[in-house]
C-alpha cells in the first residue's frame, strides 16, 4: 500500500493530483467521482464581471492547444453565493483561483473569497496588472513581491502563487513570491503563443494570441519547475503538459510536491484518475512507500564515466595549416 | 496517450460515459457524407435526440487531431444498443474518423448536452404538428427528432434542403417514420428563402405548422425565427460550435443569445446544443 498523501504547506492532500484552473468544474462529476482527486482547483474568479474573449477561443497545434478564453466570470458575489455552496457536496479540498487588475483589487478579492469551504487560494498573478502598463505581475520579481505582500495581509488561507512561464528569470519571480508570503508555487501558466490559418490568413484565435498548453510545453515547464524548486523552500506544484503518470512522476522527481493536470482532461475526462493510479503503480513497482519521498529525488546527471567531465582531458591545440584544424575552429 | 488510456469502470449512476464502441457499419452515403454505426449499449440507453457524442478521432502518421470532435446523433437504437452518425469529411478530425474500419473501436464520450423537447399540446388532447427545416449537416442532427415526435403522436413535416438531389439524405427514412418529406435543392432552384417562406406559409395555413425546428443554416434559422415570431410558435434550433472539453468546463464553445434585452454567452456543449429558437442570434 503506497502512501499517496502530500503536504502543500499546512494543507494535506490525499494524493498529489489535481486539476489545473480553467480545465475543471463540477460538470466533471458527471464522468467520475471527483472526490478521488487530491484537490479541486476551480476556474479563476475576477473582481469584475467579464464576458470573455471573442471566438474562436481554442485552436489545435501539433502536440497541444492554444486558448484565449479570457476568464468569463460572473463576479465574486456569484462565486460566494453559488459556487462555494455547490462544492459543499464534495469532500476534496476546494482551491479557489483569483485574479485582478491591480494589487489593491487583488487583495480585496482575496479577502472576500477567504471563506469557510475554501481550503486554499491560488492567486493567478500571471494576469496583466493595469497599473504596470498591462504587464503580468509575475513577469518580474518586484511587482510579484508587492502583490504577494498585499495578498498575504488579506488572508489567513494558504496562498498558491501561479507563475507565468513568459517571465525571463522565473527563479527570481519564484523567490519574490516566497518572500511575499506565498505558501506554494504553481509552475506554470500557459506559454504565450499564436498560430495562423494560411488558407484564410486569419489568426487561429479570435484574440490573435493565446496560451499554449499540452504535451508540447512539458519539457519547457518541467525545466522551469525544476529551477523554481531549487530556488525556494516552499512546495512547488508542477503544471504543464502532464498527460499521464510518467509525466507527473517526472515533475515530482524534478522537485514538485504535487501536479496539476489540465489539457489531458479535455482528451480523456478521467485522465487524472489514470495519473493517480499510474503513480501508485510506479511507486509499488519501485519500492516507494510514500510518494512524497520521490519529490526532488533526481539522480545525478550524466554517464558514469563522464562525472569528471573535462577534469582529466588534455586539450590538444590544433596544428596550424591542417584542414582538420580549420574545421575544429569552425564548429567551436 | 491514446494507447495507454484505460477506460475506468463507471457506475450506472453517471450520466456521461466514455466507451470504446465497436464500428458496425461505416460507408459513404453520397459524394460527401458518411454513415457510421457503432455498438454502444449503455450510451444508446441514455442518448436522446439532439444530444451529441464527443469522439476521439484516431491519430496516425499523417493525421493528428488533438481534441475530440463533437458529433450529433443521427440515429438511436436503444434496444439494439446502437448509435449512428452521419458526417461530412471536412477537416483533420473527420478525415481521421473516415479511416476507421468495421470492427475497429472508437472512443466516445457521451451522451452530452441538452436534446430536443416537444411542444405542449395545441389543444387538450391534440398534439401540436411540427415542421422540421433542415439543410446540410443539420439533416443528421434533426433526423432523430422525426422518430421522437412521431412516437409521441405529432404530425411531422420535414423540409429537407441540399445543394443537389444526390446530396439529399434521410428522405426515405423520414417517410418510413410516417412524416411528410418535402425536398428542395439549389440545383433545382427551389431552395431559396422566398420558396421556403412560401412553403412555411402554406403549411401554417393548412394547420400543419404549430412548432418549428431547424439546424444547419443561418439563413433558414432567420427565416424560422421570423415565421415562429409571426405565428407565436414553439421552436428550437440546434447549434454548432468548436469545442474542447464538451462538458461545460472550458468555456470555449460559447455563442451569443438574446435573453430579454441583454445579449448573453451560452455554452453550446452543456446549455445546448438545442436552444429556444427565438433566443439564438445566428452567426
Amino acid at each position: 500500500m503506497v502512501d499517496l498523501t502530500v503536504d502543500i504547506g499546512s494543507l494535506r492532500l490525499a494524493n498529489p493530483v489535481m486539476p489545473a484552473s480553467g480545465t475543471f468544474a463540477h460538470e466533471l462529476a458527471q464522468v467520475f467521482d471527483v472526490d478521488r482527486l487530491g484537490a479541486l482547483v476551480i476556474k479563476t474568479v475576477t473582481a469584475d464581471k467579464r464576458i470573455g474573449n471573442p471566438t474562436p477561443r481554442v485552436a489545435e497545434v501539433p502536440g497541444g492547444m492554444l486558448n484565449s478564453i479570457g476568464i468569463p466570470c460572473k463576479g465574486p458575489e456569484h462565486f460566494l453565493a453559488e459556487t462555494v455552496p455547490l462544492y459543499r457536496a464534495f469532500n476534496a479540498p476546494l482551491v479557489a483561483s483569483i485574479s485582478a487588475n491591480t494589487p489593491d483589487e487583488f487583495a480585496k478579492l482575496c479577502e472576500m473569497v477567504s471563506v469557510p469551504g475554501v481550503s486554499a487560494i491560488e492567486v493567478n498573478i500571471s494576469c496583466p496588472n493595469i497599473e504596470d502598463d498591462g504587464r503580468a505581475f509575475a513577469m518580474r520579481p518586484e511587482p510579484t513581491l508587492a502583490v504577494m505582500r498585499k495578498l498575504r495581509a488579506a488572508s489567513d488561507l494558504p496562498l498558491w502563487a501561479k507563475l507565468t512561464p513568459n517571465a525571463g528569470e522565473i527563479q527570481e519571480v519564484a523567490q519574490a513570491a516566497e518572500a511575499g508570503g506565498a505558501d506554494a508555487l504553481v509552475v506554470a501558466n500557459t506559454i504565450l503563443a499564436m498560430s495562423i490559418d494560411i488558407t484564410t490568413r486569419k489568426p487561429s484565435l479570435g484574440k490573435v494570441m493565446g496560451g499554449l498548453s499540452g504535451p508540447a510545453v512539458k519539457p519547457i515547464i518541467l525545466r522551469m519547475a525544476y529551477q523554481c524548486a531549487r530556488s525556494v523552500t516552499i512546495p512547488v506544484i508542477g503544471c504543464g503538459g502532464i498527460m499521464n503518470a510518467e509525466d507527473a512522476i517526472e515533475y515530482m522527481l524534478a522537485g514538485c510536491s504535487a501536479v496539476q493536470v489540465g489539457t489531458a482532461t479535455f482528451i480523456h475526462p478521467s485522465a487524472m484518475l489514470d495519473v493517480i493510479a499510474g503513480i501508485e503503480a510506479w511507486c509499488a513497482q519501485n519500492g516507494v512507500a510514500r510518494v512524497s519521498d520521490i519529490v526532488g529525488d533526481l539522480a545525478e546527471a550524466g554517464d558514469e564515466g563522464a562525472r569528471n567531465w573535462g577534469a582529466d582531458m588534455v586539450t590538444e591545440k590544433p596544428k596550424a595549416g591542417k584542414a582538420g584544424a580549420i574545421n575544429w575552429e569552425g564548429v567551436a | 496517450m491514446q494507447a495507454v488510456h484505460a477506460v475506468p469502470p463507471q457506475p450506472d449512476s453517471l450520466p456521461v460515459l466514455e466507451e470504446r464502441a465497436e464500428i458496425l457499419r461505416h460507408e459513404a452515403v453520397n459524394g460527401e457524407y458518411r454513415l457510421m454505426q457503432v455498438a454502444a449499449p449503455d450510451q444508446a440507453q441514455r442518448a436522446r435526440a439532439g444530444q451529441f457524442f464527443h469522439l476521439l478521432c484516431p491519430q496516425d502518421d499523417a493525421l493528428k487531431p488533438f481534441f475530440r470532435r463533437p458529433m450529433s446523433i443521427y440515429a438511436i437504437d436503444a434496444q439494439g444498443g446502437r448509435i449512428s452518425f452521419l458526417y461530412k469529411v471536412t477537416g483533420t478530425g473527420t478525415k481521421a474518423l473516415a479511416k476507421l474500419g468495421i470492427g475497429e473501436r472508437l472512443d466516445m464520450l457521451g451522451p452530452l448536452g441538452i436534446g430536443f423537447s416537444l411542444p405542449p399540446d395545441e389543444a387538450p388532447g391534440r398534439k401540436t404538428p411540427i415542421v422540421i427545416l433542415a439543410r446540410g449537416v443539420g439533416l443528421a442532427t434533426l433526423a432523430p427528432l422525426v422518430g421522437l415526435a412521431r412516437g409521441a403522436g405529432h404530425d411531422v413535416t420535414a423540409i429537407l434542403s441540399a445543394r443537389s438531389p444526390d446530396l439529399l439524405m434521410s428522405v426515405e427514412e423520414t417517410r418510413a417514420a410516417g412524416a411528410q418529406a418535402i425536398t428542395i435543392t439549389d440545383s433545382q432552384g427551389n431552395s431559396d428563402t422566398g420558396h421556403v417562406a412560401a412553403l412555411l406559409d402554406d403549411l401554417h395555413a393548412k394547420g400543419r405548422m404549430g412548432a418549428l425546428y431547424t439546424c444547419g443554416s443561418n439563413r433558414l434559422l432567420k427565416l424560422a425565427q421570423e415565421h415562429a415570431a409571426r405565428h407565436g410558435l414553439f421552436g428550437e434550433v440546434a447549434m454548432e460550435q468548436q469545442m474542447a472539453c464538451g462538458l461545460g468546463m472550458c468555456f470555449c464553445c460559447v455563442r451569443a443569445f438574446r435573453e430579454g434585452d441583454a445579449t448573453v454567452h451560452r455554452r453550446v456543449c452543456c446549455e445546448g446544443p438545442v436552444f429556444p429558437l427565438e433566443e439564438a442570434l445566428g452567426w
